[in-house]
């Protein structure tokens, strides 16, 4: 002790009085910010009444869980974060006139929100005019980019394509059922599958059969008994299926009844997670398969400490977690990060800061933002086991880079999107060289004005 | 003949000696090094060598061999941190109970961060089910014999069709006997044999119609042309089989919305009271299932049975409340009514949301109520669809006797067709009132019963069916039970027909267009109620 203090130099005390001077200036300045500052407001656009409240009711309690835990670290910028919560109940006109009063009324600084493609489509023109910012965690149909949202869910090549790859190289699967429910995601990626199948695999007109239902179907004897016979011919027959919401519990139900085992006939589908399952009785469906970007069976400690938190912050030791859950987990992170980057919670400034931003992912990885404004993530292939979990059966070698535009498509094949200077746009066609010259996405307005 | 029976004999006694073979195993327990080394080869990465050490598990001629294939199979055969291999007896929740794969001794409750499955994916599903049944076909349980039979339609190739000869031949069980000698026909016909076309003729297994139209594109012509001939006579059997399926799947369709409109065709078609909140009263029934469930867990069946009675007493309740405490103020004023009971359909809802959850319940099947009627390999009729369409058929029967035979019909008559009337005859018109409500209520909450049975239990259960609902009421004609069993029938019947050449959407649109012309028509529905009733 003693020979430490007679070798302290005086010159190096001086060092670390000021080195003390200025902390304390700092931290006093810090303050001073914060105290004049309001907390940072995020913004939650989730419906929590109507028909989507089963889905999007846990991603409004995730963002909660996400900002309460970077509160207790201290915040951000040494703020703290709020949460403004709002209801759009399931109505898409609701989704814009609420986005609008998030950020005209409550100023927030980010969004996150929307699960529908429709209600994305709603909301994308309020956030565009007012220079919002909006974390979109939900798979979607691609084929859009814009400069005021980032898609932190799966693109139709970090799920479909990577599925239907997995069913003909490891299954061995030669026909294809396409079932969908009748609106703009499953229309889009039948297309985009179609398209791929016959192109790149050369899967004959007649083994790809395509099936449309309304919205919470719950008559499944014909279509089901139809699938059966379609897979009777032969070939080893899968089913494609990207049945929304409601529809799928009494699609696997009739399934099961009518003796369809997922040895026979599997069904690979985009829209069912965890959460869809915890409402089914999935002994029958043990074999079936999903493909997602995050099961809650992935395997990291990351995800067995997010798992925990998740049922601390429910109190429900049975709730479960999904895909969209992680993707804004990750979004969350990405935002926290580009903040931090940038020094300010400005829309411009994040809005460049987050290109490149790097963050874990809860499967091990990182996910990284692309310029397009979409994530790299691992493709995993699970089959449904008979507690609700799925088993992780295949995963993509390395991260996928999410495309806006599909390369299968042939009015988007030549498009691609690039937020950094110089290009700025969302749909730039490298054939004719100009930003905007797009006709998918007139394609796709036209499709959902339908 | 005699060569056959020596070989029969052969085969016996061989089959004899991997009995006792076993026998002596199961005495001996020193090679549970042996059976370690067995169940460490599964635990590798690529599902091709799982394949393999699933075969080496079939071949080693240990008895809990088909413990842990099964085990497998069910994804509960599962390998500690430490390195010993277990078997989960229950895998729901954080914590698992297990066993241990080799003594089967309990070891108590393990985490999950502490257990790691052996995966298996279908292709090995396949195999396994496949392995399982080779095994099974020697079991003493005939039911464990039938399926394995079954599942060997499709599955033999040249080996096993030797294996199987003799056990054909021995077999006790007729249905064994047919199922197993038409598995090796469809090997053999698919190899261009005439005698495996000729066994095959008539079948209509799907299997058997593959083979058939590979025999059909064989190079011997007497072969090809009797495949041929074979297949035609069995597109005309499967032409019938679907035209019987589409009618069974039509009243099937046809018995939910009866179920539906039943209630309905009582508080509005009698009574004449718009009551939007239909749909939420069988909500109430469904949850009523699935809290039964709840009560009694493992017996999902009683809890079933127990919830017909709770169900309509839920949804009675409930409707008599409505009744009581808005309806009776909006008498003779239908806007009001469509309104306010929309308003408390929206409430019943958001209700559910947040005292419940905004999650679907899972409302678990009973064993007697999954799987089909087997009737023949082409034709097979759901049982939970079977049981709905009963029920849908007594609580019809029920309501008419209710309507027809009892003092409460009777005064429910009376009151609709001329209230002043009945109360100078000192009927008291307001409790046949809430009377009355109670029973449609009570009906929408036996439809939401059998619902539970068929689709997702949730807040926007009765949303999906409100509208069905009044479409058949009033196609059927209003204040007409007959009307609406007719409508709801022929209307499922319809859908059905149209559905496999319209698709779904279109058929929905086809039949409601149809529903807006008739009406048009006959604006009175299907069977209009005639003389004093109608004036009413």
């Amino acid at each position: 002790m003693t020979t430490l203090q007679r070798k302290t130099h005086p010159r190096t005390l001086s060092r670390f009085a000021t080195a003390l001077i200025t902390a304390a200036v700092i931290s006093a300045s810090a303050q001073a910010v914060a105290q004049d500052d309001d907390p940072i407001k995020v913004g939650i656009l989730h419906s929590l009444s109507g028909t989507m409240a089963i889905s999007e009711s846990t991603l409004k309690d995730t963002v909660e869980m996400l900002i309460e835990q970077q509160n207790e670290a201290g915040g951000l910028l040494g703020r703290q974060i709020e949460a403004v919560v709002v209801d759009p109940a399931s109505n898409w006109p609701l989704f814009a006139e609420r986005a609008r009063e998030l950020l005209a009324q409550e100023e927030v600084d980010v969004i996150f929100g929307n699960w529908t493609s429709v209600s994305r489509k709603a909301v994308l023109p309020v956030v565009e005019e007012l220079n919002g910012l909006l974390f979109y965690p939900v798979q979607y149909e691609g084929e859009e980019s814009s400069e005021n949202v980032f898609y932190t869910g799966a693109a139709p090549n970090q799920q479909a394509i990577p599925a239907v790859e997995y069913l003909i190289n490891e299954v061995g699967i030669e026909r294809f059922a396409l079932i969908g429910t009748d609106y703009v995601y499953p229309r889009t990626t039948n297309r985009i599958l179609e398209a791929f199948l016959k192109d790149e695999h050369g899967v004959a007109e007649e083994d790809i059969m395509v099936n449309y239902t309304p919205f919470g179907h719950s008559d499944w004897q014909n279509i089901v008994s139809e699938i059966r016979r379609f897979g009777e011919e032969g070939k080893p027959t899968a089913v494609i299926s990207t049945i929304n919401g409601d529809a799928n519990v009494p699609f696997y139900r009739e399934l099961a009844n009518q003796g369809i085992d997922a040895a026979d006939i599997p069904v690979i589908a985009f829209s069912v997670g965890e959460q869809e399952l915890s409402g089914i009785d999935t002994a029958p469906l043990v074999g079936h398969l999903a493909a997602w970007n995050y099961f809650m069976s992935v395997d990291t400690d990351a995800n067995y400490d997010f798992i925990d938190a998740w049922i601390e912050h429910t109190g429900d030791e049975m709730s479960v977690t999904n895909d969209p859950m992680e993707a804004h987990y990750i979004g969350f992170n990405m935002w926290a990060e580009a903040v931090r980057k940038a020094g300010t919670t400005d829309v411009d400034a994040v809005k460049d800061a987050i290109i490149g931003v790097t963050v874990p992912n809860l499967s091990g990885g990182y996910a990284a933002m692309m310029p397009n404004h979409h994530i790299t993530k691992p493709v995993l292939i699970g089959e449904v086991q008979d507690n609700g979990q799925f088993d992780i059966v295949w995963q993509t070698p390395s991260t996928v880079a999410g495309d806006a535009w599909s390369d299968y498509l042939p009015g988007s094949r030549d498009l691609i999107a690039d937020w950094r200077k110089p290009m700025e746009c969302g749909n730039f066609n490298v054939v004719n060289g100009s930003c905007g010259g797009s006709t998918a996405a007139e394609e796709a307005e036209a499709a959902l004005a339908e | 003949m005699r060569r056959f029976l020596s070989l029969g004999l052969l085969c016996l006694m061989l089959l004899g000696t991997a009995l006792t073979a076993q026998a002596q195993s199961s005495s001996s327990t020193p090679d549970d090094q042996a059976a370690l080394a067995l169940l460490t080869a599964l635990d590798v990465d690529s599902y091709r060598d799982k394949g393999d050490a699933i075969t080496a598990i079939l071949q080693s001629d240990d008895e809990r061999a088909r413990d842990w294939l099964q085990a497998l199979l069910d994804g509960r055969l599962q390998r500690t941190d430490d390195g010993r291999f277990v078997l989960v007896l229950d895998n729901r929740g954080r914590d698992w109970p297990v066993a241990d794969a080799l003594t089967n001794e309990p070891l108590g409750d393990m985490s999950r961060r502490d257990l790691d499955r052996i995966g298996i994916n279908n292709a090995l599903r396949n195999q396994l089910r496949s392995a399982i049944a080779v095994v099974d076909l020697y079991s003493p349980n005939v039911e464990r014999r039938r399926t394995s039979a079954d599942r060997l339609l499709g599955e033999v190739d040249g080996e096993l069709a030797e294996t199987l000869a003799p056990v054909i031949a021995d077999a006790e069980d007729e249905y064994v006997r047919t199922r197993l000698a038409q598995a090796v026909a469809i090997y053999r016909a698919e190899q261009g044999d005439m005698a495996g076309v000729e066994a095959l003729t008539g079948s209509l297994h799907p299997r058997a119609r593959v083979a058939l139209g590979r025999a059909a594109n064989s190079d011997d012509a007497v072969v090809a042309d009797a495949a041929t001939a074979a297949l035609a006579g069995i597109e005309q059997q499967l032409k019938i089989n679907r035209g019987l399926e589409t009618l069974y799947f039509g009243l099937s369709l046809g018995s939910v919305l009866v179920l539906a409109a039943i209630g309905l065709a009582i508080t509005f078609g009698v009574m004449g009271v718009i009551n939007m909140a239909h749909g939420e009263l069988m909500m109430l029934g469904a949850y009523t299932t699935w809290m039964m469930q709840q009560l009694l867990p493992g017996q999902p069946g009683l809890a079933l049975i127990l919830s017909i009675p709770a169900g309509f007493m839920v949804a009675a309740l409930v409707g008599i409340a409505i009744e009581r405490g808005v309806i009776q103020f909006l008498k003779g004023r239908p806007l009001e009514t469509l309104l306010a009971t929309f308003g408390i359909s929206l409430i019943l809802q958001q209700l559910v949301r947040t005292v419940i959850s905004p999650l679907n319940r899972t409302v678990v099947t009973p064993e007697w109520m999954s799987g089909s009627l087997v009737i023949n390999d082409a034709l097979s009729l759901t049982l939970n669809r079977m049981y709905v369409l009963g029920f849908a058929l007594v609580v019809f029967a029920a309501l008419m006797l209710i309507m027809r035979r009892t003092r409460l019909g009777l005064e429910v008559r009376a009151v609709t067709q001329n209230r002043a009337m009945a109360r100078s005859m000192g009927i008291r018109a307001t409790r046949v009132d809430i009377m009355t409500f109670a029973l449609g209520s009570g009906v929408a909450g036996l439809a939401g019963v059998a619902l539970s049975q068929l689709t997702n239990v949730g807040p926007n259960l009765g949303q999906n069916y409100i509208i069905d609902s009044f479409m058949v009421v009033v196609f059927g004609g209003v204040g007409n039970l007959w009307g609406t069993l007719v409508a709801g029938l022929s209307l499922g019947v319809i859908n059905q027909v149209l559905e496999p050449w319209a698709g779904a959407v279109l058929a929905k649109i086809i039949v409601l267009v149809f529903i807006i012309l008739f009406i048009q028509k006959r604006p009175r529905g299907l069977f209009p109620q005639k003389g004093r009733a109608a004036e009413g």
